[in-house]
């Protein structure tokens, strides 16, 4: 793989995968939404052995952008291996309760946002044959938790589309990777009190660098989280809704 | 999870409050009251140098990134929180190495330079200091200043070996040095006592860039010190097959009798005689040779839930090695000493830091299981011994040396202090200055 697009490239685990490809010399397309981020990102990226780096903004509240995006992407690079959609935020969930407007930004950001770019790519890459699409959706997508439903509806929203989009391209050759990582010590999840399953960036950020190359289906990272969530998937409902979780 | 203490996990923290800094041109993060801060990078420092009880610190680990590097000059820029492990996986496969590492390569780029590191090549190469031509500090004013020895040289000296006190470093910069190869050249010779240890040092220092001896602590008469002499030059010979690099984390807190006399006597001996011939010559990769400790992650917790100490001190070498000799009887004696002393010979090369500690001598590092009140006890009679011959005590592996200590320590104290950023302290600072 040598062609990477890397879209959401400044948050800490894609960050990490980034940094992974970099090393193996690859020419990377990387796009946040802070052009100074983005720089600084791109200059860490060349000294560790990207052969190129470009860099493009984007906004996750303005899907129309998302085509011009991936195109000025392919332009530049020539083709894409790979692509990587690693974008997200965490929004309140109380104040998302107490009004659909906070809701309505969190699905837009977290799953309208990233089913945009997927759609240009799954066409990409269905006609190109070959290649890898990748996703970060999140265990919170598993089932619905009191604490965190509103993100985790966008991300089990997301696991269901790119389950979809996955049996569509498996027979052009071209993998579709879900990415379900626990708890991670990030800028995303400062504000939380961390326990002992939080994960360094560093660790999910490696592996999503490996599920890419190896075109994994679906991939629980830290591994655990698979058990965990095959425990909590099949607790009846009937004592699920009495939980505190 | 990250834990924000020390690494010999002694003493413990009560309340710290834990900043972080997004970026390394960011404003300095500072609680909204008058509590101090102070930078924490990987928590590498044995003692209470890297923590500040019932304060802050700032925790550096998203300034990451690599900024620039020549490859004309091997010259590299980077964020201050980038971690030595980090550059070599980037530097070593394109024939860079570190010009100076310590024991670990899992130290920050900013405790290097706060700590002035040293390592196996102290006698060629001097500290981590000298190889620093410029870094960035910023300060509770606002300020961000570059510091180089000629620009705020002042803060350039009181920065290298100032124990993150005089402000947050945010980058560094550094030259590498080139290698042909990941390999050494590697010798060990056995030494039967601290006289032989000596005439062996003396003997191969200046035909190697690397350095570092194992000692027994645990035999006395004519066996006092004996040990192996590990040196080695970077190869000129390629091998182009890496080891598999394997880390086992140390899974639980180990029970404390487990590290009794008995335990620790047989080892050393166990240790001691894993050679027969005097001398033997491999080739070893650099991650065995440089970072041996390093594939047990966690290996602190091997002392238990207690923690332990670390004993650093350099003295002036003397005719026959008496000051070194004495602490070896006592140590001994004790019957406290682990099985990680390491024993090596510091070059004269000056480091710009003021407050640095490797000076012309020998120095020894040792751990001692924290057995409470008679371990204390102990250290404080070694302190003695060292200071009085004219020696010096490590801050980054002190948990515990007295005032007193630490001023007949660090002559030049009173040039380091004007330097200190009013709003930084560590629980290591307040307990030696109080």
């Amino acid at each position: 793989m040598k062609k990477i697009v890397i879209i959401g490239a400044t948050s800490a685990v894609a960050t990490e995968t980034a940094r992974c490809f970099a090393l193996e010399g690859a020419e990377l397309f990387i796009a946040g939404r802070s052009q100074e981020k983005l720089e600084r990102l791109a200059d860490d990226l060349r000294v560790r052995g990207a052969a190129v780096v470009h860099t493009g903004l984007f906004n996750a509240r303005d899907l129309a952008s998302h085509d011009q995006l991936l195109e000025s992407a392919y332009h530049t690079l020539g083709e894409i291996d790979a692509a990587l959609i690693a974008h997200g935020d965490l929004p309140d969930q109380t104040e998302c309760q107490h009004s659909w407007i906070g809701t309505e930004q969190a699905l837009a950001t977290n799953f309208l946002s990233p089913v945009a770019f997927l759609t240009w790519l799954a066409n990409y890459f269905e006609k190109r044959g070959t290649g890898n699409i990748t996703a970060i959706s999140s265990v919170a997508g598993d089932r619905g938790r009191q604490s965190n439903y509103i993100y985790g509806s966008a991300k089990g929203a997301l696991s269901v589309f790119l389950q979809g989009l996955r049996n569509r391209l498996a027979p052009r050759g071209v993998s579709v990777t879900t990415i379900k990582p626990g708890f991670i010590d990030t800028p995303m999840t400062a504000d939380i009190k961390k326990g002992p399953l939080f994960a360094s960036a560093e660790l999910v950020g490696t592996r999503v660098h490996k599920a890419m190359k190896r075109g994994d289906s679906v991939v629980y990272t830290p591994f655990f989280w698979r058990f965990i969530m095959l425990i909590i998937i099949h607790i009846p409902e009937f004592i699920f809704k009495r939980l505190k979780l | 999870m990250k834990r924000y203490e020390s690494w010999g996990r002694y003493p413990t923290i009560r309340d710290q409050k834990v900043l972080t800094i997004s970026s390394r041109k960011a404003p300095l993060p500072l609680p909204d009251d008058e509590r101090s801060v102070l930078p924490y990078g990987l928590g590498r420092s044995y003692g209470d140098s890297c923590v500040n009880d019932n304060n802050a610190i700032i925790d550096t680990s998203a300034l990451s990134n690599l900024i620039a590097f020549d490859p004309n000059t091997g010259i590299l820029r980077a964020e201050s929180g980038v971690s030595l492990a980090t550059i070599l996986k980037v530097f070593v496969p394109k024939g860079w190495f570190l010009p100076v590492t310590p024991g670990t390569k899992f130290v920050t780029l900013g405790g290097a330079v706060a700590n002035d590191i040293h390592g196996k090549n102290h006698h060629r190469a001097g500290t981590f200091g000298r190889h620093v031509s410029q870094f960035g500090l910023i300060r509770s004013s606002g300020e961000h200043l570059t510091c180089s020895p000629t620009s705020n040289s002042d803060l350039f000296r009181a920065t290298i070996g100032g124990l993150g006190l005089t402000g947050l470093v945010t980058w560094v910069e550094i030259k590498l040095v080139s290698i042909k190869s990941p390999y050494l050249d590697t010798r060990t010779i056995k030494f039967r006592n601290l006289d032989e240890f000596v005439e062996v040092s003396r003997e191969n220092d200046p035909v190697y860039d690397y350095s570092v001896s194992w000692v027994d602590c645990t035999t006395e008469g004519d066996q006092l010190g004996r040990g192996l002499f590990m040196a080695g030059n970077f190869s000129e010979r390629r091998k182009s097959r890496q080891p598999k690099s394997l880390s086992i984390p140390f899974p639980c807190q180990a029970p404390s009798w487990l590290l009794n006399s008995y335990f620790m006597r047989s080892f050393n001996t166990l240790y001691y005689n894993k050679q027969l011939s005097r001398t033997v010559d491999a080739l070893t990769h650099y991650e065995p040779f440089f970072y041996p400790l390093d594939a047990i992650l966690d290996w602190n917790r091997m002392y238990g839930k207690r923690g332990f100490f670390q004993y650093q001190f350099v003295v002036p070498f003397d005719e026959k090695g008496e000051t070194i000799k004495e602490i070896f009887r006592r140590i001994t004696r004790s019957k406290r000493a682990s099985f990680l002393a390491v024993l090596k010979t510091f070059g004269d090369i000056e480091s710009p830091g003021i407050m640095s500690f490797p000076r012309k001598g020998i120095t020894l590092a040792l751990d001692f299981p924290n057995d409470g009140a008679p371990t204390l006890a102990l250290m404080k009679e070694l302190d003695t011994i060292v200071l009085q011959a004219g020696g010096s005590i490590y801050p980054a592996k002190d948990a515990r040396m007295s005032h007193e200590a630490f001023l007949a320590s660090h002559p030049r104290l009173a040039e380091f202090e004007p330097h200190i950023d009013p709003r930084f302290s560590s629980s290591f600072w307040r307990r030696v200055r109080n």
